[in-house]
């Protein structure tokens, strides 16, 4: 566990903040406002936030304290300021997926995972800025404008979770939840120099999360630390009868062996990615492989060729999935509505006007992609490939406890770099796509710097609910990660350099 | 952009998008012609992929017979629904006039 | 040049309203008459975020309608059929596609004809519109629509015929015997006139004899057997007219108006809708493992075709069929055979019960077998005659009591077998000619002479022991 930074609890990490707010070391209410005193100083540059609840989460940290103060559990995340993906219902407070067809829709009701932080006493502080419905790696997609990389504010933080990356990247939050369908965790994790957590899929609730492609998606966690993000993404695991494709375990221990070594697990370092990724990125890798070893582990490469199916099946199931769940936007009964003369004309124009290029795009490909004449060819032949790439991994993790990669293929990049061509954005999500066809866990670990300063980050890949593994070996890469890689970092409010956090 | 053959016309365009009702001008519907062309070029390698023998996968999980018990819970406030309304008349939600049954 | 006979190809497409506590895939109530928008929740509403999950009663009772129907019960899974409509709440349909949960089946009608059941698939009902501004409610020309979703969600199982069905007449009887069917299996109110039931109907006319199917209509909006008659007979006689002038079908939906009885086009069917199916994320396999076959085979009630079958064992087939379906449509078999297990003689039972307790149904239903018994037996023995027996039944259904003193109190008594001689000497003497007559064995006349006797006793004589009388004297 690090030590506060600066002095202030804040900067513990989830763990240490809980810890101190249970025993009355800290207030809730102090740590909450120091978040909100660094948003307002560094947000307007940095757009993380779509929304602030001020009000709502200074009463909540009130009413921990009080708890405290009564002896009464305040729970398991007590006092921990958090953001949450603005893809997340949140009952009351507008959730808008970043998308102008959104905009001003209050939930009626809070998503699973939300109950859940809040029950453990977490301060929900704020819904963070994403790509529009989640479907972009740059948040530049959003409709309400981008957010801005806290290690340099002219790069892109990736996407689509971008906002709840950077929040805790700039030390403004403990801890956030994003959410992954492509690596919309793990991607912006990686550029931003934090922890993102990608769980299997089914062990955390997707009830409330607003859905992109429905087999796809999972809630994960981003926190500084392996062991923080774990903490969080405990007290959200777990079987949740409203969501049908939730697994029926209660939420595993993570914690428990977190720091047990690595010694004699073999781990496979996925070799097929490492040519087309950028040199720091893939030397990461090799490098993340070489600590490993040196911790006792066997590393050896492996090459999985059917991993580089996983780019061209994903973008036509998750588009075609998200052809489907964008549906309902069609004005009739909340969002926006563009009138017409008639219903049809009224659905076209809502819809078009709501929606931004990315997400007009991908309806359209998926739609296409479904259609009659094309679903063999399209939809059926990338479900196939997708059982390919799951035996492949199944055969993988015969041989190995754990997979290790990179996570990215670039570090952050400027912005606007990539948005003439949308398959040059869709790209990025090369080594992280796998993980959402198969289902399993990944996690993406601050590792090193490159020759700019930005952070790379290395991906650690797991069986089905093999997390407490994943998260073990995971540990052990952060022990041997180069501590200037990772956040928080604080630019000064002017935008200029970089303020490493330790 | 384009490659020499596009792989989708702008006919095909034009009824994915009444498909989807999105309402696109002659531009956008030119745009998306070369955009969806590109991307399908970029996931040919799938379409020709040799599957014969492959199981599609629709789920990653092993899970069946996901069911709940039939007992009344408490629903929604009408007054909560109505109000995210854009149009209401007579506690229904108002819209305007449907062109033919559903399809 | 001789006529071309055409035959009738009659398709039926029966969606029944599961009778469950809750929706198909949420907790809220699943009730007819609500107040607008009074049972929604995130789920049914398809608000963003919100995910189906299965009523366990749901899929119990689809696999009923199943075993009813004598289905095969298969693994299933569940598609998004993908449509926009603004009683729609998430533009697609949670329903079933190529993998349903009830398949090749078959439906016995009561006079033993068999219709093939290709499926029968659990979906999610829509929302209700109504129609402002067109004059009487319909779609054309209406200034706009109101939305309730209170139905949105409710379970409902699809079961679709094989085209085996060739009359109106026969359909109806199909319709009514699914009906009692669903009804028996405790699956479904069947109520037509509340929408628990609707009908759509694929119809169209092939030369007879020919094996190649003519072009189909689909007929909408049926919603009571009377309409279902109707729209196929005009349907049918607009296809034939078509055909028959050398002319071609469009494949096409229509709509059927109650007030003209004809059916109009609603839209060309020149290419079906693309309602790009896929496999529904969101929801898991069914599998029909033993407990849930079990929970399915509990509490199924008696089928119309073993209520049917019990009192053909006792009255014979001869002449009954109608009697039969009057008595199971009213709930009162089980009258008749508790009155025959209590004694009565069967085919008595069965006439009095369908004739002259069905105008009193419902007070029927509560009557004492073992009374109903012991009245039947006063009149097979001749101690009332037809006319007694019915005044009594009718008092004995309304206010109980004892056939017995309910007679005497009337002052019904039987005729002495002397006075009904006198009687039937008498009548001869006055009638000759046609004691000749029926001497000769003319029926009429006999209707006749009993008649006269009947009158002149004002229904007091036992017309059997009347008859029996004459044919004594025939000689």
């Amino acid at each position: 566990m690090s030590e506060a930074r600066d002095g202030h609890p804040l900067d513990g990490g989830v763990r240490a903040i809980a810890e101190a707010v249970r025993s009355g070391e800290a207030t809730a209410v102090g740590i909450v406002e120091e978040a909100f005193r660094r948003i307002r100083e560094s947000d307007t540059e940095l757009h993380c936030f779509n929304l602030l609840t001020e009000e709502a989460a200074l009463e909540a940290a009130a009413s921990v304290d009080e708890s405290v103060a009564r002896g009464i559990d305040p729970g398991a995340l007590a006092g921990v300021p958090v953001a949450l993906k603005d893809n997340l219902c949140t009952k009351g407070t507008e959730t808008t997926c970043s998308s102008k067809i959104l905009q001003g829709w209050k939930p009626p009701y809070d998503a699973t995972v939300v109950s859940r932080l809040r029950a453990a006493g977490a301060i929900a502080v704020g819904k963070t800025n994403l790509d529009e419905f989640a479907m972009g790696s740059s948040t530049e997609n959003s409709a309400f404008g981008p957010t801005r990389n806290p290690w340099d504010v002219t790069r892109v933080p990736g996407g689509s979770s971008g906002g709840s990356s950077a929040a805790v990247a700039a030390g403004l939050v403990a801890t956030s939840l994003g959410s992954d369908t492509g690596g919309s965790i793990r991607q912006p994790a990686s550029l931003c120099g934090v922890v993102g957590i990608k769980p299997t899929y089914g062990l955390v609730s997707r009830y409330g999360l607003i859905a992109f492609a429905s087999s796809l998606d999972q809630i994960g966690t981003f926190a500084v630390e392996v062991g923080d993000a774990a903490a969080t993404l405990e007290v959200i695991a777990g079987h949740d009868p409203a969501d049908s494709t939730s697994l029926g375990q209660p939420a595993p221990s993570l914690l428990d062996r977190l720091f047990d070594g690595v010694e004699g697990l073999r781990v496979g370092l996925i070799s097929d990615f490492l040519a087309d990724v950028a040199a720091p990125c893939s030397k990461a890798a090799d490098d993340a492989g070489e600590a490993l070893a040196r911790a006792g582990a066997k590393v050896e490469q492996v090459s999985i060729p059917e991993m580089l199916l996983g780019l061209p099946a994903y973008y036509i199931i998750a588009p075609a999935e998200a052809s489907s769940n964008l549906a309902r936007y069609d004005g009739v009964r909340y969002g926006l509505r563009v009138d017409g003369p008639d219903v049809e004309t009224m659905n076209a124009r809502t819809r078009a006007e709501g929606f931004g290029p990315e997400v007009r795009r991908r309806i359209m490909i998926g739609t296409y992609a479904l259609s009659s004449g094309y679903y063999d060819a399209y939809y059926g032949q990338a479900q196939k490939a997708r059982t390919l790439v799951i035996r492949a991994f199944e055969a993988a993790y015969e041989r190995f406890d754990v997979l290790l990669a990179p996570t990215t293929p670039s570090t952050a990049f400027k912005l606007g770099a990539k948005t003439a061509n949308p398959i040059e954005m869709y790209l990025s999500d090369l080594c992280t796509i796998p993980s959402n066809l198969s289902g399993h866990p990944a996690v993406s670990v601050p590792f090193a710097l490159d020759p700019d300063g930005l952070p790379v980050g290395v991906q650690v890949l797991a069986p089905a609910l093999g997390e407490a593994l994943m998260l073990r070996v995971a540990a052990t890469v952060e022990a041997f990660a180069s501590p200037s890689a990772r956040g928080p970092v604080r630019p000064r409010p002017t935008g200029g350099e970089v303020e490493p956090g330790g | 952009m384009t490659s020499s053959a596009a792989r989708i016309s702008l006919d095909e365009v034009r009824h994915v998008a009444r498909l989807a009702r999105l309402e696109l001008t002659e531009d956008e519907i030119a745009t998306l012609q070369g955009e969806l062309s590109a991307l399908l070029d970029h996931v040919d390698k799938v379409r020709r992929l040799d599957t014969a023998d492959i199981p599609p996968t629709a789920h990653p999980l092993p899970l069946e017979n996901v069911l709940r018990p039939d007992e009344v819970q408490p629903c929604l406030d009408r007054d909560v629904v109505l109000a995210a309304a854009p149009a209401v008349e007579s506690d229904r939600f108002l819209v305007p006039s449907i062109l033919g049954d559903a399809p | 040049m001789g006529e071309t006979a055409y035959e009738t190809v009659i398709g039926l497409e029966v969606h029944c309203e599961l009778s469950t506590a809750t929706k198909l895939f949420c907790a809220c109530a699943n009730q007819f008459g609500s107040e607008a928008n009074t049972n929604i929740c995130p789920v049914c509403l398809g608000l963003p975020g919100s995910l189906p999950v299965l009523n366990r009663r749901a899929v119990e009772l689809a696999m009923r309608i199943g075993e009813a129907l004598s289905c095969r019960i298969e693994p299933s899974i569940f598609h998004r059929k993908n449509y926009f409509y603004p009683d729609m709440p998430k533009d697609y349909q949670i329903s079933q596609y190529d993998a349903p949960i009830n398949v090749d089946g078959a439906l016995e009608l009561p006079d033993g004809s068999r219709v093939g059941i290709v499926r029968a698939h659990i979906e999610e009902d829509t929302g209700k519109t109504t129609h402002i501004g067109g004059g009487g409610g319909r779609i054309h020309g209406a200034d706009h629509s109101l939305v309730d979703y209170n139905r949105a969600g409710v379970p409902l199982v699809e079961i679709v015929s094989a085209p085996d069905i060739r009359s109106a007449a026969q359909a109806r009887t199909y319709v009514a015997e699914l009906r009692a069917i669903v009804i028996a299996a405790g699956a479904s109110d069947g109520r037509m006139e509340e929408g628990s039931l609707r009908v759509d109907a694929n119809v169209s006319v092939r030369p007879a004899g020919t094996p190649e199917y003519g072009t189909r209509c689909e007929v909408k909006n049926l919603n009571s057997l009377r309409s279902l008659v109707r729209a196929i007979e005009h349907e049918a006689e607009r296809q034939v007219a078509i055909v028959s002038a050398g002319g071609s079908i469009a494949q096409e939906t229509r709509h059927f108006d109650e007030n003209t009885g004809l059916t109009h086009s609603l839209r060309s069917k020149e290419e079906a809708y693309d309602y790009r199916y896929f496999p529904e994320p969101d929801l898991v396999p069914v599998v029909p493992n033993a407990e849930l076959l079990a929970a399915a085979r509990a509490g199924m009630g008696v089928m119309p075709v073993e209520r049917r079958r019990r009192l053909v064992a006792l009255v014979g087939s001869e002449g009954t069929a109608e009697q039969i379906q009057t008595v199971i449509e009213l709930d009162l078999d089980g009258l008749v055979l508790a009155a025959v297990g209590a004694g009565a003689e069967a085919r008595l039972a069965l006439a009095r019960t369908a004739n002259e307790a069905a105008a009193k149904a419902e007070g029927a239903r509560s009557l004492d077998p073992s009374a109903f018994a012991a009245l039947l037996g006063m009149e097979a023995g001749g101690k009332l005659s037809a006319t007694q027996a019915k005044t009594v039944l009718a008092e004995l259904i309304d206010s109980g009591g004892q056939p017995g003193d309910i007679a005497r109190r009337l002052g019904f008594e039987a005729m002495e077998s002397s006075e009904i001689d006198a009687l039937v000497d008498e009548l001869i003497a006055q009638h000759p000619m046609e004691w000749q007559r029926y001497q000769a064995g003319d029926p009429k006349v006999a209707s006749f002479l009993l008649g006269q006797v009947m009158k002149a006793t004002k229904g007091r004589a036992n017309g059997r022991l009347v008859t029996e009388a004459l044919e004594a004297r025939k000689g």
